[in-house]
């Protein structure tokens, strides 16, 4: 079972980067505006 | 502020697109060559590559690489680009990326109708291919990270965001899961043995299901359900609290394919914890998406795009109900090893990826064409062809699995089982042919797609590079007054990133090092032996014809279970198994302890025609193993590779071994003989037999000798 220690690093590895990406994106203001985000993608923009 | 012009790529889009339809029809033929073999196992025409063994990985690396993988490219492509409003970073890695996933599926294939596997389910693609799928992994990596950081839309849509995530825990996965020692061009032996390659196998599957079908395909959700029903998502900020949830639960929720197996308990618990607490952050993703649909749903009537998307989202819903359901230990009791199983694995398969790139295609290549889809009442029927496919599908195998678990647990009030293992397995052909026929209409109405696309390109003209227009980003924001020195890196991301995994991997390498220095924790029954050079050879004979793919090796701890298969299994007998054979399913019986039940002569006739050992039987014959010659030039090597994994044959054994192989071959011989069967020598059905009776002996020899187990919690599994 000692492979659990592989496992385990390495899963927790990733949730370190995810939680590094995460601290990064709350303070990139990412979440500021809750609002445009999903409004914005209906728009396209090629030049018609 | 100015607007700068730009083209996104529309080629490489198109290219994962039809690369999509290509392979959707050769992945689920393969899927119903294989289910057809199960009534009428005649159709593998006597041949090894289309017997069911070799077809059913054939069928899975197909549906999951080939038809997913093409069908989240061809997403992430797209929406990439206009999400984060720049053309992808490199049209040359474009191209790679494209080139390369296709010659892995067109050469995995190849290899694995050749036996070429490496007896991992969902990673049963040899060593080569293993390092080309990371090759060509971080080729996507580097495009697509190029494309974010060179965005002109500052903000990260919740996509991307689950994209980079699918991104980032696949390259670990496959990473972690292919560490295989090569012996051979295309045969390896897994690094990890028994208990342990377990539960790396099953952290690894899961997460395939959950990294791999699950977080890119909601991400292609959030882009394309809201862009079909020109709604926006219901939530933003439900979007954002799911998505991290989710990929921070899912990880763990591995064991869960391991419940009653010698695994040890705690380790069982853990997954089925994480696995019950996943249903929040999946429905989460459910809920969002058809609650976007509020106030569209008159639309829904109207479009087939909406339809199949509405179908995808919810069979999503019900495929992670289920799967928490079955992560339940007592459900898990009765569904595990059953067809409970398939039927759930196709709720997700067919409905949630299957539909939603459906509808994705239907979408988006009348848009690229620029042209009205070419037949909506096609579409339609496909819609409703498919989606009663899925229902023939699913509700017959539920039915097989609740019957044939409730008959293997059946016993008569004196006490023995009522039904023979056989009796079990006929009982349910019926199930098993109308599953052929959903699976079957499910293919005609993907068949009646591909006709309606390519009437529909060619009535359009395709925009190969589209024009756009959005104005640059900002230089780098201002700051006010004084601040802090973490500042400089917070708003480098990509420094960020480099640095934390830097610091990261200095903090994982002190802990692993030490672990594999250590060499004690691997749990020992002293009467457990390594397998003789001629069972090896069998061994991978087993794995080569996907034996596992229907017996299991894994007796559970149930009344039933250890009536009809003795001692249930205890994770020390399999210390030496590189890779382990549990299986994942008993369309045939449990072979944990088949060795010794019959004798030399019964597998012989039994493997070159199960009909005339077991009338009924729908295990097809395996006539070429009674011509072919064992390679027995390879042995040393064999012997070689599992002494460097640890497995402990004397030193210097490689070059005596096949002089073991040779007597042992001949004793098998001669007792074939004794039953009137004479065979040539050096066949390989005599080292499959080798094999087979060598199952499940070594803890019932003499009771003295247990008393040398090193470590009494050694037979609890740890």
């Amino acid at each position: 079972m000692s492979v659990i220690i592989l496992l385990l690093a390495a899963s927790i590895f990733v949730a370190l980067i995810f939680l590094g990406l995460f601290l990064w994106s709350v303070k990139n203001r990412q979440y500021d505006d809750e609002f445009s985000p999903p409004r914005r993608i209906l728009f396209d923009d090629e030049k018609k | 502020m100015q607007t700068e012009h730009f083209y996104y790529d529309n080629k490489t889009v198109k290219r994962f697109a039809y690369a999509v339809l290509f392979w959707s029809i050769v992945g689920m033929l393969a899927g119903l060559w294989a289910s057809i073999s199960l009534f009428y196992p005649s159709i593998n025409l006597g041949l090894p590559a289309t017997s069911f063994g070799r077809m059913r990985p054939v069928h899975t690396n197909a549906v999951i690489f080939a038809f997913v993988g093409n069908g989240i490219f061809m997403g992430v492509y797209y929406s990439l680009q206009r999400l984060c409003k720049t053309r992808m970073y490199s049209n040359l890695l474009s191209s790679l990326h494209f080139w390369g996933w296709q010659l892995i599926i067109v050469v995995g294939a190849i290899t694995l109708w050749a036996g070429k596997t490496s007896g991992k389910e969902y990673a049963e693609l040899e060593w080569p291919l293993d390092i080309a799928i990371a090759v060509v992994w971080i080729i996507f990596g580097v495009n697509m990270f190029g494309t974010i950081l060179k965005r002109r839309e500052k903000h990260i849509y919740v996509a991307i965001w689950f994209y980079i995530a699918t991104w980032v825990t696949v390259a670990m996965l496959h990473i972690v899961n292919s560490v295989e020692l090569p012996v051979s061009m295309w045969k390896s032996y897994s690094w990890y043995a028994g208990v342990q390659d377990a539960l790396v196998q099953w952290w690894y599957g899961h997460n395939a299901v959950a990294f791999f079908l699950t977080t890119p395909y909601l991400g292609l959700m959030y882009y394309f359900l809201p862009k079909a029903a020109n709604r926006p998502i219901y939530s933003y900020r439900l979007s954002i609290i799911h998505f991290w949830a989710l990929i921070f639960i899912y990880i763990w929720a591995g064991p869960h394919h391991l419940l009653y197996t010698a695994l040890p308990d705690w380790a069982q618990s853990l997954g089925v914890v994480f696995s019950v607490m996943l249903i929040a952050p999946s429905w989460g993703g459910m809920l969002n998406g058809l609650f976007t649909l509020r106030g569209a749903w008159d639309r829904v009537r109207e479009d087939p795009v909406l339809k199949f998307l509405v179908v995808a989202i919810t069979c999503y819903g019900m495929a992670t109900f289920e799967g928490p359901m079955l992560s339940l230990k007592n459900v898990n009791a009765i569904s595990h090893f059953t067809d409970w199983t398939i039927a759930h694995v196709h709720i997700g398969a067919l409905g949630w990826n299957g539909f939603l790139t459906f509808g994705i295609l239907y979408w988006l290549i009348p848009r690229m064409w620029n042209t009205p889809l070419y037949s909506k009442k096609l579409a339609e029927s496909h819609f409703w062809i498919g989606t009663i496919g899925i229902v023939l599908y699913a509700v017959p195998l539920y039915w097989a699995g609740f019957t044939q678990s409730m008959m293997w647990k059946n016993f008569t009030e004196e006490g023995q089982l009522r039904f023979q293992f056989l009796e079990t397995v006929t009982h349910i052909i019926p199930m098993y042919v109308t599953r052929s026929i959903g699976g079957a209409l499910y293919i005609i109405g993907a068949l009646i797609m591909v006709y309606n696309l390519r009437k529909t390109i060619r009535q359009g003209h395709f925009t190969a590079q589209e024009l756009a227009e959005a104005p640059a980003l900002p230089a780098a924001e201002t700051t006010h007054g004084r601040t802090y020195w973490h500042r400089w890196i917070e708003r480098r991301p990509l420094q960020m990133l480099v640095f934390s995994l830097i610091a990261v991997a200095i903090g994982g390498l002190i802990e692993m090092i030490p672990t594999f220095l250590v060499k004690s924790n691997i749990p020992t029954i002293s009467s457990v032996k390594p397998y003789t050079p001629l069972e090896l050879h069998g061994r991978d004979i087993y794995v080569r014809e996907g034996c596992y793919l229907c017996h299991s090796q894994m007796v559970r701890p149930f009344r039933d279970e250890v009536a009809r298969y003795g001692e249930y299994s205890k994770a020390g007998e399999f210390v030496y198994d590189h890779p382990f054979q549990w299986g994942s399913k008993r369309t045939g019986p449990d072979l944990a302890r088949v060795g010794g039940k019959y004798p030399d002569s019964w597998h012989y006739n039994h493997l070159l025609d199960p009909t005339s050992m077991s009338p009924g039987s729908i295990m097809p014959n395996y006539g070429w193993l009674f011509d072919t010659e064992l390679d027995t030039l390879r042995t040393p090597g064999m012997i070689h590779a599992m002494q460097r994994l640890g497995v402990p044959y004397p030193a210097g054994y490689a070059a005596e071994a096949n002089g073991d192989l040779a007597r042992q071959e001949a004793a098998i011989r001669a007792s074939l003989k004794g039953d009137k069967i004479s065979t040539g020598a050096n066949k390989e059905i005599v080292a499959l037999i080798a094999y087979l009776q060598r199952l499940g002996k070594d803890i019932k020899a003499a009771p003295k000798e247990q008393t040398a187990i090193k470590d009494g919690g050694a037979l609890m599994g740890n």
